[in-house]
């Protein structure tokens, strides 16, 4: 089987996010930037299926945008993944997840992969929408937001597990097909030191937008036909009141205050 | 943890040569920050506390790779060296001291003389499984007699036929309890002080090994100090490193570079010390404002960083040295002395800021208060590493 994962390099979930002086993007400086948390359980989810088969299935795993995403590669081939793709050139920036995904269809079509595997959503713009474009522009069939994964014994099709209203859902596709990975799909593992030394050796293939049959109007900002006009932080947290008093006393202040200033209960 | 602005550190200057950590360093160090705030952090209280030896941590940090970093390649570890070593220690000494020495004398004072010392026969026999953590290990220098004077120690191996016999007792062996390889320092010729030690490889299993008291300890709870008694220990010459009335050279050797993985704990512990402090800072109120705002604790801050830094850049170096097979001796003396120190006045700044609740063990920084007071003591004292420094400056009197 060829299972290719695909990537999103976002910033580090504790880090600071500052929108940027146009008010449109993020400000970039300073920030610490790790693999899309969602991506981690696609990368397991694909090792385990390579490891579970012992055949001679490879993982490929493939990252959009500047050269930074090449170290969440480097992590990725350092956990296990057999080959990476750096999708990477000025004319992709800006783009939205249609324009992107548009870009991501050219690159892993020619890879004939059985199983396309990426996160449900990224931490960071939480569109949810790449993958799922995606598999529209490879006419792939979809099981989003999966937590559990079976690959029939003949290798001709999966089963998705999916969280639905009230209970669970099983999806069965035949393949190829594509699969966005939810918290709880598996526990992913640490990169190795000998698989950081491993992953030391391999090349990162980089594919630019010669590379791929598009032409600079259908990429990045010129080919989005939506575009994020504004960011706002949220409002700073109102000060916290401290209410004095014994155990009663405050209780019947909380519950005044609750009733008549906040209106919750 | 993106307060930390060290992990972002790349490049060391040395007059004008740069040099920038590599992908791969990154990526154990990141690894290794992963697994210590994941998988260690979470424990390291409860373990200090308790007194446990963190066995299921060191033997998952062995399948990783963290115990064979020194090991070659053709023996089953990654030898990356030195200075990924010290990357990793410092982040695993960052959450839990006990964890991190366990790491640092596995890597540095066994697994690197079996390397440098050991004959193909043995290297084959122990390195392969000294690199995954199947077997843990310890080593045995100090004595009840005998602690900054080692070359005092008294243990004996009498030769025997193809054999020596050990008799003698060992003092405050980390991992020693759990440890199934200890290298053991003995006397095999009393007639010289130095040059009458040599270095054995023994195993637990051997009749006559007998694990002793374990020590209860200010800091370091969560490590296994214990004393190794033998007792008409009976073992090949085979199990020799470097030939007999080597012992001593190897000792000095080793401890060079254990050195340096004790200053990496030192940073370690000093870091973690800051980290809760800025956290305090921030969150702290007195007279109606953070306590961050206060020059006292800013002025703390300041000076703890900068020190840290400073101590950081030694270990670097240091490391950077060894792996490039230079003389290091004194910069590893150096880095220890000052980290160490660093450690300490850090602790000690640190339970100052968070007062009266820095006192408690409801706080990290009791247990790093606790924890750094070893880095001052073990693997040569701050006196002997000053005596190291002085005689590589004085070696006309030498």
């Amino acid at each position: 089987m060829k299972i290719v994962v695909l990537l999103k390099s976002v910033p580090d979930t504790e880090s600071k996010i500052r929108i940027a002086g146009d008010g449109t993007s993020i400000d970039g400086q300073g920030l610490k930037y790790i693999m899309n948390p969602y991506d981690e359980f696609a990368v397991e989810e694909g090792l385990r299926i390579k490891e579970r088969l012992k055949d001679d299935t490879t993982v490929v795993v493939v990252a959009m945008g500047p050269d930074r995403v090449v170290d969440v590669l480097r992590t990725a081939l350092a956990m296990g993944a057999d080959d990476a793709v750096h999708v990477g050139d000025p004319a992709f920036e800006g783009g939205d997840a249609q324009a992107n995904a548009r870009v991501l269809a050219e690159v892993v079509r020619p890879l004939n992969a059985d199983l396309v595997l990426g996160g449900k959503q990224g931490i960071d713009t939480d569109s949810a929408q790449t993958c799922a474009a995606l598999a529209e522009y490879l006419d792939l069939p979809q099981a989003l937001i999966v937590n559990e994964l079976t690959v029939a014994d003949d290798h001709k099709s999966v089963i998705a597990r999916r969280r639905v209203e009230g209970g669970d859902e099983l999806v069965a596709m035949t393949l190829p097909a594509l699969v966005t990975a939810e918290k709880g799909l598996n526990e992913p593992r640490y990169a190795s030191l000998p698989g950081i030394m491993k992953a030391k050796k391999k090349e990162i293939r980089k594919v630019t937008l010669a590379d791929l049959p598009l032409k600079p109007g259908q990429v990045g900002a010129a080919g989005s036909k939506s575009k994020v006009i504004r960011y706002h932080n949220l409002p700073d947290r109102p000060a916290v009141k401290m209410i004095a008093g014994d155990a009663g006393q405050q209780a019947k202040e909380l519950a005044r205050l609750l009733r008549e200033e906040a209106k919750v209960i | 943890m993106s307060r930390r602005l060290h992990g972002e550190v790349q490049t060391i200057k040395e007059g004008i040569v740069q040099f920038t950590l590599t992908d791969e360093q990154r990526l154990i160090q990141q690894t290794a920050r992963e697994f210590a705030d994941n998988e260690v952090a979470p424990v390291a209280d409860r373990h200090d506390r308790e007194g446990k030896f963190p066995l299921e941590l060191i033997k998952k940090l062995g399948r990783m790779g963290f115990l064979g970093m020194l090991i070659p390649e053709a023996y089953g570890g990654t030898a990356v060296g030195n200075l990924c070593l010290v990357l990793a220690l410092e982040e695993l000494n960052r959450v839990c001291a006990s964890t991190g020495v366990t790491v640092s004398v596995h890597n540095s004072l066994v697994s690197a003389p079996i390397v440098h010392w050991g004959s193909e026969a043995i290297k084959r026999k122990y390195l392969p499984r000294l690199a995954t953590g199947e077997l843990l290990s310890a080593y045995a220098l100090s004595e009840p007699g005998s602690g900054s004077d080692a070359a005092g120690l008294v243990t004996g191996a009498v030769r025997d036929g193809n054999d020596y016999v050990l008799n003698g007792t060992k003092n405050f062996i980390t991992t020693g309890a759990e440890a199934d390889v200890a290298i053991v320092m003995a006397r095999t010729d009393p007639s010289h002080k130095t040059r009458g030690i040599t270095a054995f490889v023994l195993e637990r299993d051997m009749k006559g090994y007998v694990v002793g008291k374990k020590e209860d300890k200010l800091g370091l709870r969560a490590s296994s100090t214990v004393q190794l008694v033998f007792e008409d220990l009976r073992v090949p010459a085979s199990q020799i490193l470097g030939g007999e009335g080597m012992g001593f050279k190897i000792a000095m050797h080793t401890l060079d570079g254990g050195r340096i993985g004790i200053a990496a704990q030192a940073v370690g512990i000093a870091q973690a010390c800051l980290d809760a402090s800025i956290k305090y800072a921030e969150e702290r109120e007195a007279f109606q404002q953070p306590i961050g705002k206060f020059q006292a604790i800013q002025w703390k801050l300041a000076d703890m960083a900068t020190r840290i830094e400073a101590a950081r850049f030694l270990v670097y170096n240091a490391a950077r040295l060894k792996d490039a097979g230079q003389p290091h001796g004194k910069e590893a003396a150096m880095a220890k002395l000052f980290a160490s120190e660093t450690a300490n006045d850090a602790a000690r700044d640190a339970v100052q800021i968070h007062g009266g609740a820095g006192y408690l063990e409801d706080f990290p920084v009791e247990r790093h208060f606790r924890d750094a007071r070893i880095t001052e003591i073990y693997e040569g004292t701050s006196e002997i590493q000053r005596l190291v420094i002085a005689r590589h400056l004085l070696k006309n009197l030498s």
